[in-house]
């Protein structure tokens, strides 16, 4: 299959996706190297030591050894230790608040996850964005997201690292996409009836057409203020529009609103 | 009146709930006449309803999670077909409320009321046999237990045609599942029903705590139980230790719903992300809780089918200890991605490898036991085959995820559920089956037709790697789960490969009811009368199949581990393994209704409030406290077997199995 | 290593171990039992108190506790929980000794003192709700709510336990299985007095540092 097709995790376009796909693919070689012999002699010993075989020595009274039982318990706790190790290097090269190494200032996005719709505000560049990311390729991503309503995961696989938002509380997300393409992302974290309608795409383009849609945004778009947010935060998905950001502290005014919930998401009759 | 229950609770306008409905009603009338035509309500009532017998126990207990088996793989066939259709714009055949409920339930039902309920049984069923003791330390409790987890079940099967189930997964995380998002009586229904069985569940594990700990015969040493009794002490302990969690997180939950708290919500200084952590910190546990019995079946089955002793006992017993010990630190790995620091993310991470240690002894210490045994491929061999195979590449893919960045691109993608069903069913279901082929004649006194249960096993296997090998590579090209539709169009042929897996599997499950009925009908040819089909090791198969009340005439005096190989060995009766014992009067634990009245009143406790219909509630609350009064005033406890039915009931050998 | 046993050659006649002994009296089973579910009742309370910690300043502009604990109020309650614990003991001492009146006098203490315990601690908790102090203002008493509240329902079981024991001295007189559960409640009423002397420390106590 042709890796570009098949898109996803197995198709990095960002640092941090390529780093953690790399993870992957040493961590699964190492396991395999341990799993396939034992695989390979459960079946081989079953097969070799089965009832019908006369050439088979039989041991039926042999229950133990000193020297297995050393190999037993350091065999899994070296490979353990090995990848663990790797593990905790992992963890903190690749920690989500940590800022990618660049040249580039990080372009601040501020994201939020509502039923069924994904929002993300550019505070500084002023204009606004609902299903639909526009970033300059090379550049790195700061993502600061919350969440109006319930828990959800931000997730584009082809950038890496998904990240929790939850209401009242910020996390925070480091990415980057190398080259321009458009990379679709998602929740990943289930959030309720419209939980599959929760996609975004990610738009990576050259900064001169990045600065080009900030100019066309700020100019002619709609604006966004607390009225419109609360429109759009009523349940329902959303196709993909851009905004000019009429309230320049929009975020922050949802971070610290976060309370009363949207009105019971358009209902089913009480059967 | 009657709260907030009106004729509308019930979904006239769906016909798929109404229909499974139908189906189990006249399922249900069709027992219920059978029953009558054999005269058998009053042997149903005294033999197994108010039984406090740990066999009758876990008989039930193995019969409901195999009701309950069907029951969540409905859900699986649906969830799996729907998936197979919603692609690039169809929108398949069930709306997201109902696709919603659909993969709750399953969940729910799973865990629950099959994994569980399976082990539980076995472990009822097998260890008080195992350590040589009469029944359990609390016979009436234990049949309390039973019958709390079944209220449990008709709680959560009433929501599929009175009112709905939650709509939020089967761990119902605030704030989705607080009344703001969740207004509706499911997220009730499934609060109560889990309640309800969690009591019967941790007083299950108090029970066979004690039990292990308390009640092994004369010379029975830690060291020389058997290693499944091993497993089901730590799987216990675990219980003992984790299921008051669940018990506060949900309770919290509750008071959340009912009573206007805010330990979750949003609004007022709730806080999510501590439910993920305290219900996480309950659900590790738990499913080691479900692994540790199964660990324990393929130790004594690889045992006696290789015709060795178990390898590397004390590691065996270490192992499982380290684990139980282990599986309070990692909870964390439940959430890498919701946003703790480096520091605590590399800690969890570190400490779910090292968890992978002693179950890769273990693995080993199989293998060994393989070596140099004589190995018949009986049916219970072939599933510990199966178990070994593929248990351990889904114990891979847990190492990958236990790596935090590994992690953030695959948590909640369909490869986080590929890696769990591949470890449960590899683990868990594919345990259950071999303990269920292999102490069937035990409890029964016949064995199950071979073919059958191959065929079984075989289309288990199959399906299982068809329907999951592609989930492997979806949540890689970055499909998440519980998805009602998706859009890319080439992940729909990975999605028909599944469902191609689940239909095996649900041919698999055919062939298990096919198997029963056939080795019933059969039974008078398939007749153990030795009481060791297996030429087993331990002391269960010392006894006739099936066991008397009181399973051993006189006690048993142990000297080593396998006590009953040994005595086999030498070609002399031990000490209590006599062929013709010399009985003596015994005490026998009268049976009572406890269990299925207190279960009755949880009931209406439970339906009471979901609907809130308060006097319903109030009245199944004081009908609890009235049948446990009752139960205190009872001055009978046991009946005394004279020594002539002692004798008799220990040498009937040929009984007819009803 | 030998199934068969593990001393082939016996010179020396060592005690049997503990564990190879056999089963335990009935009495130290059922008391065994009542150990366990302690320790799983005392994991249900660590979780309350857990959320509690946590949730400890999320008082959502709300009053906390420092404002609405009466110190002396919980003074009284400690008071009474201990000595009711004291008369527990006392009542324990009556039923090894099947004596029946010191029996119903200490039970009669220690119920007097539980009620004494619930009576202030229902008004406490009535006043909180009537001066809008009650567990939906916030986080925080809501979870002080849960956790004080569940200890109060454990009180109010260990009392009407105590109510149906004496019941049963009364009607069967002291039968070994009545033996055995006033010893499971005498476990009980102490292990809640322990709970009480967390409760007091962490949310009373806690409140004022």
């Amino acid at each position: 299959m042709n890796p570009s097709l098949i898109g996803g995790v197995l198709d990095p376009r960002g640092p941090v996706a390529a780093n953690e796909y790399q993870i992957l693919q040493n961590a699964t070689l190492v396991m395999l190297a341990l799993i396939v012999p034992i695989i390979v002699l459960t079946l081989v010993f079953a097969w070799w030591f089965r009832a019908g075989n006369e050439r088979a020595t039989r041991k039926p009274d042999w229950d133990y050894s000193g020297p297995l039982e050393v190999v037993n318990w350091m065999v899994p706790l070296m490979i353990i230790l090995f990848l663990g190790g790797m593990g905790r290097v992992a963890s903190h090269a690749l920690d989500p608040a940590k800022p990618l190494p660049s040249d580039a200032p990080p372009l601040d996005i501020q994201v939020v996850s509502l039923d069924w719709k994904w929002l993300f505000i550019y505070p500084d560049a002023g204009v606004a964005a609902v299903n639909h990311l526009v970033v300059p390729a090379g550049r790195p991503l700061r993502l600061r997201l919350t969440s109006g309503t319930v828990m959800n995961s931000f997730f584009v696989p082809q950038l890496g690292s998904q990240i929790y938002t939850m209401a009242g509380m910020t996390t925070t997300l480091h990415l980057q996409a190398d080259r321009p393409g458009v990379f679709p992302g998602r929740s990943f974290q289930f959030s309720g009836d419209g939980f599959s309608d929760m996609r975004f795409n990610v738009d990576a383009v050259t900064a001169s057409d990045y600065d080009a849609w900030l100019a066309r945004t700020r100019a002619a778009a709609v604006g966004l203020d607390a009225a419109g947010y609360a429109a759009l935060a009523r349940p329902g998905t959303s196709a993909p529009r851009d905004y000019r950001l009429a309230e320049p502290h929009l975020f922050r005014t949802i971070l610290a609103a976060s309370t009363a919930p949207a009105p019971a998401p358009a209902s089913h009759p009480t059967h | 009146m009657f709260g907030k229950l009106s004729w509308s609770a019930i979904p006239t306008d769906q016909p798929i709930p109404l229909v499974a409905a139908g189906i189990v009603a006249l399922g249900m009338l069709g027992v219920a006449g059978w029953i009558t035509r054999r005269g058998w309500w009053t042997l149903l009532w005294t033999d197994w309803i108010t039984s406090v017998d740990h066999k009758k126990i876990g008989v039930m207990y193995v019969l409901l999670g195999l009701v309950m088996l069907v029951r969540g793989f409905i859900d699986a066939l649906m969830m799996r077909t729907q998936q197979a259709m919603a692609a690039a714009g169809a929108e398949g055949f069930l709306p997201p409320e109902h696709f919603n409920q659909i993969f709750s339930a399953h969940g729910t039902i799973m865990i629950f009321f099959v994994g569980m309920t399976f082990m539980v049984g076995l472990m009822n069923f097998v260890v008080p046999l195992q350590i040589g003791a009469r029944d359990m330390a609390f016979p009436t409790l234990n049949s309390v237990s039973f019958w709390l987890t079944a209220a449990g079940v008709l709680l959560l099967n009433l929501s599929l045609v009175i009112g709905e189930f939650a709509r939020t997964g089967w761990l119902v995380y605030p704030p989705l599942s607080e009344l703001a998002y969740s207004p509706d009586v499911g997220v009730d229904y499934y609060l109560w029903a889990i309640q309800i069985a969690g009591v019967g569940t941790l007083l299950s594990g108090i029970n066979l705590t004690a039990t292990i700990l308390k009640m092994r015969t004369v010379g029975m040493g830690y060291m020389r139980m058997p290693i499944f009794c091993w497993t089901a002490l730590t799987a216990n302990l675990l219980i003992i230790a984790a299921f008051p969690i669940l018990t506060a997180t949900l309770a919290m939950l509750t008071l959340d719903r009912y009573l206007d708290f805010h330990f979750f919500t949003n609004d007022l200084g709730g806080n999510a992300m501590m439910y993920v952590n305290l219900i996480w910190a309950w659900g590790h546990p738990e499913v080691y809780i479900l692994i540790l019995p199964a660990f324990g079946i393929f130790s004594e089955v690889i045992s006696t089918f290789a015709g060795k002793p178990i390898f590397g006992y004390r590691s065996m017993a270490a192992a499982a200890l380290a684990i139980c010990m282990l599986s309070f630190m990692v909870w964390l790995h439940h959430f890498f991605t919701m946003g703790a620091s480096a520091d605590v993310n590399a800690f969890f991470g570190v400490m779910t490898m090292i968890i992978a240690v002693p179950t890769g002894v273990k693995v080993f210490n199989w293998l060994w036991t393989l070596y140099g045994g004589t190995v018949r491929f009986s049916v219970p061999l072939m599933w510990s085959l199966g178990f070994m195979v593929t248990f351990i590449i889904g114990g891979m893919t847990g190492v990958l995820l236990a790596i935090p960045p590994v992690d953030f691109i695959t948590h909640n993608s369909l490869f986080l559920v590929a890696h769990f069903h591949n470890v449960i069913i590899g683990g868990v279901i594919f345990g259950a089956y071999a303990g269920y082929n292999y102490w069937f004649p035990k409890a029964f006194g016949f064995t199950l037709d071979e073919r059958w249960g191959r065929a079984t096993f075989w289309c288990w296997l199959v399906g299982f790697y068809l329907a999951f090998m592609p989930l492997y590579l979806l949540g890689l090209m970055g499909a998440t789960r519980r998805m009602q539709h998706y859009d890319d169009p080439l992940w729909q042929p990975l999605m028909v490969v599944a469902l191609g897996g689940a239909v095996l599997i649900c041919i698999g499950i055919g062939c298990t009811i096919v198997q029963l009925v056939v080795s019933i009908r059969a039974r008078a040819r398939r007749r153990d009368p030795s009481g060791d089909p297996w030429n087993g090791r331990s002391l269960e198969w010392a006894t006739p199949s099936p066991p008397p009340a009181f399973n051993f005439a006189t006690p048993v005096q142990v000297e080593g581990r396998d006590t009953f190989w040994t005595a086999k060995q030498a070609g002399l009766p031990a000490p209590g393994l006599p062929e013709m014992p010399a009985p003596s009067p015994v005490a026998v634990p009268v049976r009572s209704g406890t269990g299925f009245c207190i279960a009755f009143f949880a009931t209406g406790l439970g339906f009471g409030m979901v609907w809130h219909i308060w006097w319903m509630a109030i009245a199944g609350l004081l009908g609890i406290v009235g049948v446990a009064l009752r139960l205190a005033w009872r001055t009978v406890d046991d009946t005394e077997l004279g020594a002539d039915a002692v004798a008799a009931a220990y040498l009937a050998r040929d009984r007819e199995v009803a | 290593m030998s199934a068969v046993t593990d001393d082939p050659v016996q010179t020396i006649t060592r005690p049997v171990p503990v564990s190879q002994r056999g089963p335990a009296p009935t009495h130290v089973v059922t008391t065994y039992g009542m150990w366990l579910f302690l320790l799983s009742d005392i994991v249900m309370f660590a979780a309350f108190f857990a959320a509690f910690v946590v949730l400890r300043d999320h008082t959502a502009g709300g009053p906390d506790g420092r404002t609405l604990f009466h110190r002396h109020t919980v003074l009284v309650e400690t008071a009474c929980l201990l000595f009711s614990s004291f008369s527990c003991a006392l009542f324990g001492l009556g039923v090894e000794y099947r004596h029946r009146l010191a029996t119903y006098a200490a039970g009669a203490a220690t119920l007097a003192l539980g009620a004494a315990f619930m009576v202030l601690e229902v008004s406490e908790f009535t006043h909180m709700i009537a001066i809008g102090a009650g567990p939906g203002r916030s986080a925080f008493l809501s979870g002080f709510f849960a956790l004080v509240g569940l200890h109060g329902i454990h009180v109010a079981c260990g009392m009407l336990w105590l109510l149906v024991m004496l019941a049963q001295v009364a009607t069967l007189g002291f039968l070994p299985k009545v033996a055995r559960r006033l010893q499971c409640f005498a476990l009980f009423w102490h292990a809640i007095d322990i709970v009480w002397v967390g409760v007091f420390t962490v949310v009373y106590l806690g409140a004022f540092t």
